[in-house]
């Protein structure tokens, strides 16, 4: 169920303004691909581009092509709606329903697509999502609590469970564990470990331990100046990037030694 | 200092404390109402004094005095940054009274005078066959008017102003949101006098309908709609947009994410946000007087022939120029105030009801 990612001359744009230049990379089924960098130089824009929700910025624009599996994200005739029911996302701060209980949050994306699933289907689907989340033990006795009640670290755990909760085929974080602490980003990591045996996931971080310590392959971007757009230096396996980068660039931004 | 060095534990506290950088006098909590007190007092000495008659002049004189006085007092003794804190404070008091004054006053006189004939017979009776002098008749006919017209209005202007407010938040970029939201500040600003003679031309002098309920409702539709827009658009604005991410990035589309996510979240301040704008309109004379022309009996159809509602019957009873009348007049600005009011509370306990929930 896991797909390949296959990016070719990917340009994005938020109205005339360039955000990122020509990228290109390919991202591995049942890994997980870690984008680093500067703030600014287009990781996020990069990674929303990737389920298509960079054009729900309004004046947010790309070109090129994402191959999703051989099947161009932005082909012509592709439905954005379809993309993201493909390409789940967590984001940087948790987000969960304040009108909904934690079941209905984990439930709302098979819900709210529209689905009629009966109550013992839509309950196994909570329980599935919750375990995979590592969340099920602490609130399996107040699932009908609101989700908004919850600890930000298990805010951001049920966030995970719903988009898991769609089965998507790939799995976007953008920066997960920045709002979140040292505890609470121990369970995350780990749960990324135990998610990449199912899903392809791609996680932006600012955070180099973290790329070293769960990615399996390792993205540096950078910019060549303010209001320049980002490019991609090198992507390369994470030991090679956190030991012998082949950019000079690479190596100055992970010890330290730039900006 | 040396004194400071050489005192003992046991007289520290009754001997003269050092001044220290981080202490200084402070007035006693009671100082504020006294000023006000003997401010009140000093206002009714220079009010007898000079011999001013208006009450309103005694009470000014008296906010005046104890704004001045206790800024004086402490400026002298707390030092002039707290006074001109004190003088904040004190000025927002005296604005915060100068408001719920009048409004007591209203209330009390209203319930005061409107009590008098206010009973079940009244709320159950219309002024069929009871001549303006005579005590009795009632305002059953008025209420009925009132619930319709504000009825039909609502049904109306809600769903047209809550999608416009959708447009306008979700969807509209470019020239035609621009129009749109200037046109509904035009509207905002439309007196109701306008909005009565509009429909009065267009429907019943032109397209020749009849005096009704319903004439009335469309022009206070029209006065009703640029305010619930208004209302609805800022309580959508206050929709976190991650939440509309959220829900996109699980694939709902976006018809299904404003319906799902987004209104839900914001209903509590949109209900109250229609509730206050009908509150608004419950209270229009004028395109009543032009378009549903007032009357004596009982229409309970909105559709056809003249109907009465509840300003109208204050204003006619007023008009009518006699005990009787004026009994029941304040009768009938009690009853409007209570209906605004209750539909203030139940748009406050949709609010609370519907509002987003955090409790763990």
């Amino acid at each position: 169920m896991a797909k390949r990612i296959d990016v070719s001359g990917l340009n994005a744009y938020y109205g005339s303004h360039k955000a990122i230049d020509d990228i290109s990379m390919t991202v591995e089924p049942r890994s997980v691909t870690a984008f680093i960098g500067p703030s600014g130089c287009g990781k996020s824009t990069f990674l929303r581009t990737l389920n298509r929700m960079h054009e729900v910025t309004p004046g947010g624009r790309v070109e090129g092509k994402v191959l999703l599996d051989d099947e161009n994200l932005y082909g012509p005739g592709v439905d954005p709606v379809s993309v993201r029911r493909t390409v789940g996302m967590v984001f940087q701060r948790p987000n969960p329903f304040p009108t909904m209980s934690i079941y209905e949050n984990v439930a709302a994306g098979l819900r709210l697509n529209g689905g009629r699933i009966r109550k013992s289907e839509m309950d196994a689907v909570v329980e599935k999502s919750l375990q995979g989340a590592n969340l099920w033990k602490e609130v399996k006795d107040r699932l009908n609590k609101p989700g908004a009640g919850l600890s930000g670290g298990q805010q951001q755990r049920l966030c995970i469970a719903r988009a898991i909760a769609v089965e998507p085929q790939v799995l976007l974080m953008d920066e997960p564990c920045s709002a979140l602490d040292p505890i609470s980003t121990l369970a995350i990591e780990d749960l990324i470990g135990e998610l990449k045996e199912r899903f392809t996931i791609v996680i932006v971080t600012h955070n180099m331990q973290q790329a070293a310590r769960v990615s399996d392959r390792t993205a540096f971007f950078n910019l060549a100046g303010v209001g320049q757009p980002g490019k991609l230096v090198e992507i390369d396996d994470t030991e090679r990037i956190f030991s012998n980068p082949s950019v000079q660039a690479t190596e100055d931004y992970i010890s330290g030694r730039f900006g | 200092m040396s004194d400071v060095t050489v005192e003992q534990p046991l007289v520290a506290d009754s001997a003269p404390q050092p001044r220290s950088s981080l202490r200084q006098p402070r007035l006693p909590r009671w100082a504020a109402p006294a000023v006000a007190v003997a401010a009140a007092a000093v206002a009714v000495a220079i009010g007898l004094g000079a011999g001013l008659s208006s009450r309103i002049q005694w009470g000014l004189i008296a906010a005046l005095l104890f704004v001045l006085g206790l800024y004086g007092l402490t400026a002298r003794v707390e030092g002039r940054r707290q006074a001109k804190d004190r003088l904040a404070t004190s000025l927002v008091w005296v604005c915060f009274l100068l408001a719920v004054v009048p409004l007591l006053s209203l209330m009390w006189e209203t319930v005061r005078r409107g009590a008098k004939v206010l009973d079940g017979s009244f709320l159950s009776h219309s002024m069929a066959g009871v001549l303006t002098i005579q005590p009795g008749g009632g305002v059953y006919h008025a209420i009925i008017g009132t619930l319709e017209q504000v009825g039909i209005a609502t049904a109306i202007a809600a769903p047209v102003g809550l999608l416009t407010a959708v447009y306008l938040v979700e969807y509209g970029r470019g020239t035609l949101a621009k129009v749109v939201t200037f046109f509904v500040d035009v509207m905002t600003g439309v007196p109701s006098i306008v909005a009565g003679l509009f429909v009065l031309s267009f429907w019943i002098l032109m397209l020749d309908f009849g005096y009704s309920g319903f004439a009335g409702s469309m022009a206070l539709a029209i006065l009703m709609m640029p305010v619930v827009v208004r209302s609805t658009e800022e309580m959508l604005k206050l929709v976190p947009n991650e939440l509309r991410e959220a829900s996109l990035a699980l694939g709902v589309p976006k018809w299904r994410t404003i319906l799902k996510v987004v209104l839900p979240t914001a209903i509590g301040g949109i209900a109250t946000g229609v509730m206050l704008a009908v509150a608004r309109i419950a209270g229009e004379t004028a395109p009543i007087v032009l378009l549903v022309f007032g009357s004596q009996v009982i229409n309970n159809n909105p559709f056809d022939g003249a109907q009465s509602s509840l300003p109208y019957y204050i204003y006619e009873q007023w008009a009518a120029g006699n005990e009787a009348s004026y009994d029941r007049a304040w009768a009938a600005a009690l009853v409007l105030i209570a209906f605004v009011m209750i539909l203030n509370l139940v748009a406050r306990g949709i609010a609370r009801w519907k509002a987003p929930k955090s409790g763990r």
